[in-house]
């Protein structure tokens, strides 16, 4: 069973290999309305479009930052809409040399006759949702599976019909011209320590591109979106060498050399963290024939957001939180970030919730 | 600033940790129990793949059955005696510094207990060469029953007792080699059954201290062209891998025997080195995890010259492996045919086989150049529906 080549395989070759460009990496943006409510929450902002479209901008517009980014992940919203001063989003990214991306599942469910584990929705017309999303600029697409770690989980099942969900997403973005990253999430929730997450994530991963093997998925066309190989969120914290020895070991395993970039999820890291984490791992000298590279929303924002407060007047020290958190990753995907330099206390702040649901 | 601890077993769970932690109490079903690799040899098996697979080296595969043995023999008017393989198999390890070329020799079973002529074990004269002696554990190919005419390779039965013997013999590496026939489907069945049979092998012979050889050959036979090679290809590694995880295989303690992706023997377009190389490297990449420390190509029936450039072009640019040989015929040819059973040509015949042994040491660094080579050597060894 070969890989499909269709008309965009090209092109989707073209596209994964830039996203994957040493020294830059993807701001997900994707949140949805109501996640991004909990964000503005937070600082006491109104969930209304206007103070959404501000935050985005805020973000697309801070000068320099767009040099340290290949890619932007959006929500459908923000995919169509425009700084105030009438430019589209798609435009400003696009002229800065940084792909557009479109969230395109609908959220998780949950798995009956399981302990709460979840598969992914989002399959109706997402064929037609793509050429959509192609036609307004989009040229990637992020779907989000989510497994979880508990006595028994995650089940052989959730297992299967998670990757399953993958490969058909890939396959349906890649007929209609989108690079799908792939992003099997493995929550940090829990008690367990660094080796199981890592056999875990082997076992996951391992399921992952079997099935995307057998959908015929062109895996030069992809990008893999893992989580980062740690201890549960109720277990001793480990450093960032040992995290990146099992992370680069499990991704040894499982992931083709024909990927061309993986992109990591923070997953609730503070943003130094994730940053050292990243560091580590490009720091570690054995063959990593992906780059090693980031796809952080949390891990990104947090820090700007909370400068932000809604206000005005303070946009340009936001904007230099969030300039300052690209640089650093950059120079993580490089193995050159030495460490604090990226922030101050906000940065070490863990963004990790129990449960925490998008 | 390099991690000296990197992949070094200390980190590697180890399975009494786990086992106990990972089974429910409750009668839940479908629990997956996430067990851990390989077992107390794994630094040794990570080790032992590491020196095969290194630099300007490759393995001698020398593990013909008796039957299979005799056919060789024959060819030269040899019959096929204990003593007649022994000679030959003396030929072939005693060569001065073979080891320059060939880390690894392949046995069949006779051969790890045999002595050569001079009475020194055959397992001493290799190790001393500094050549790593493996041994052929399968059993053999058999029909498989409710498939299109295929085969699939027995051996599973007392597999682990007879691999703790190899070891304490000397062995340390296994080579199982299963086929899948292009021109009888492959069924998905045959497949399959390929793939499953090479995952369970290969835990076993791990958990037994030997390195396991994973080899499942498609087959030469045939006259499809090179895109459909390409396209079983990918499926039969996709299963094999798949099915190894699932074994729980340690895969920097495993090495691979991979035929190259080329045309079928009776197809009328033939393929350039260069265009096996790109397709054979586009199925590496799109199937095998870059832990996997060696792949080491058979050579099935392709001429001597033929197998060498074609892993001369493969290495002409860097690669997350060790794209190395593995090769029967195509290293022992004409040097078999030098020797013709005489002992007088003995000599010559060394010579041949370091001839190729160093001329794809050379291809294994990408700098064959393919001056001086013999017409015997250029010689096509495809012989239809061969069978070991």
């Amino acid at each position: 069973m070969s890989a499909f080549i269709g008309k965009y395989a090209e092109e989707l070759i073209k596209t994964a290999k830039y996203i994957a460009t040493p020294g830059k990496g993807i701001l997900a943006a994707d949140e949805s309305t109501g996640t991004i409510g909990k964000r503005l929450a937070s600082i006491n902002v109104e969930n209304i479009e206007s103070n959404r479209q501000a935050l985005r901008q805020l973000l697309f517009t801070t000068p320099e930052a767009l040099t340290y980014l290949s890619g932007v992940i959006l929500f459908e919203e923000t995919l169509y809409q425009k700084t105030t001063d009438g430019k589209p989003f798609v435009d400003v990214l696009l002229e800065n040399n940084v792909i557009p991306g479109i969230k395109v599942d609908k959220g998780v469910v949950e798995l009956a006759g399981t302990n709460g584990e979840t598969t992914t929705q989002g399959f109706d017309s997402l064929g037609s949702r793509c050429q959509q999303y192609y036609k307004a600029g989009a040229r990637f697409a992020k779907w989000r599976a989510v497994l979880k770690i508990g006595v028994i989980e995650p089940s052989a099942l959730a297992i299967e019909e998670n990757a399953r969900g993958l490969a058909r997403y890939a396959m349906i973005c890649q007929e209609n011209g989108l690079v799908p990253i792939v992003e099997p999430e493995v929550l940090t929730d829990g008690n367990h320590d660094v080796k199981k997450c890592a056999a875990v994530t082997e076992v996951v991963l391992a399921a992952v591109y079997k099935a995307l093997n057998d959908h015929h998925v062109l895996l030069e066309g992809t990008l893999l979106k893992p989580n980062m190989v740690t201890p549960g969120s109720d277990s001793p914290k480990v450093a960032a060498e040992v995290i990146a020895e099992y992370t680069v070991t499990a991704l040894r395993r499982t992931v083709p050399p024909a990927v061309p970039g993986i992109v990591f999820l923070s997953g609730g890291q503070s943003e130094e963290e994730a940053t050292q984490n990243l560091n580590a791992m490009n720091k570690l000298e054995v063959l990593k024939p992906w780059t090693l590279s980031f796809s952080f929303g949390r891990a990104l924002q947090q820090s700007t957001i909370k400068k932000w407060c809604g206000k005005t007047e303070n946009v340009p020290a936001a904007q230099q939180a969030f300039l300052a958190r690209c640089k650093a990753n950059s120079k993580a995907t490089l193995g050159k970030y030495i460490g604090g330099e990226g922030g101050d206390a906000a940065a070490s702040e863990s963004l990790h919730v129990k449960g925490y649901k998008y | 600033m390099a991690s000296a601890t990197l992949l070094k077993s200390s980190f590697l769970p180890r399975k009494t940790e786990w086992l106990n932690t990972a089974r429910p109490n409750t009668n839940k079903s479908s629990a997956v129990v996430f067990s851990v690799r390989a077992s107390s040899y794994e630094d040794e098996l990570v080790k032992t793949a590491k020196t095969v697979a290194s630099p300007g080296r490759g393995i001698l595969a020398m593990d013909e059955s008796n039957a299979t043995c005799g056919k060789r023999l024959a060819s030269i008017g040899l019959e096929n005696t204990e003593a007649n393989r022994q000679a030959y198999r003396t030929l072939l390890v005693t060569p001065p510094d073979l080891g320059n070329y060939i880390s690894g020799a392949i046995l069949f079973e006779e051969t790890l207990y045999q002595s050569t002529t001079d009475g020194k074990k055959i397992v001493d004269v290799l190790v001393e060469q500094k050549i790593v002696p493996g041994i052929k554990v399968d059993k053999g190919l058999v029909p498989l029953a409710g498939s299109n005419d295929e085969s699939w390779c027995q051996g599973l039965d007392g597999l682990a007792s007879r691999c703790a013997a190899y070891y304490q013999q000397g062995a340390r590496f296994a080579k199982w080699r299963t086929v899948v026939s292009i021109p009888n489907g492959p069924s998905a069945l045959a497949v399959k059954e390929a793939a499953w049979g090479l995952a369970r092998y290969a835990a076993i012979a791990q958990d037994n201290g030997l390195v396991p050889i994973v080899e499942p050959e498609i087959l030469l036979d045939g006259n499809h062209g090179i895109e459909r090679t390409f396209e079983v290809a990918q499926k039969v590694w996709a299963e094999v891998f798949f099915y190894m995880a699932e074994n729980n295989v340690l895969f920097e303690g495993i090495l691979l025997k991979p035929s190259m992706v080329t045309p079928g023997a009776e197809c009328e377009e033939k393929a350039t080195p260069e265009q096996v190389a790109e397709y054979t490297l586009k199925l590496l990449k799109r199937r095998i995890p870059p832990a996997v420390p060696g792949i080491m190509f058979l050579s099935g029936g392709q001429s001597e010259v033929e197998a060498t450039l074609n892993l001369n072009a493969m290495n002409q640019s860097p690669n997350p492996w060790h794209i190395s040989f593995s090769y029967a015929r195509a290293l022992q040819n004409t040097c078999l045919k030098t020797w013709g059973g005489r002992p007088e040509n003995v000599k010559a015949a060394q010579d041949a086989l370091l001839l190729r042994a160093k001329a794809n040491s050379l291809a294994q660094l990408g700098k064959y150049s393919g001056e001086g080579e013999s017409a015997e050597a250029k010689k096509g060894m495809f012989v239809k529906n061969w069978s070991y």
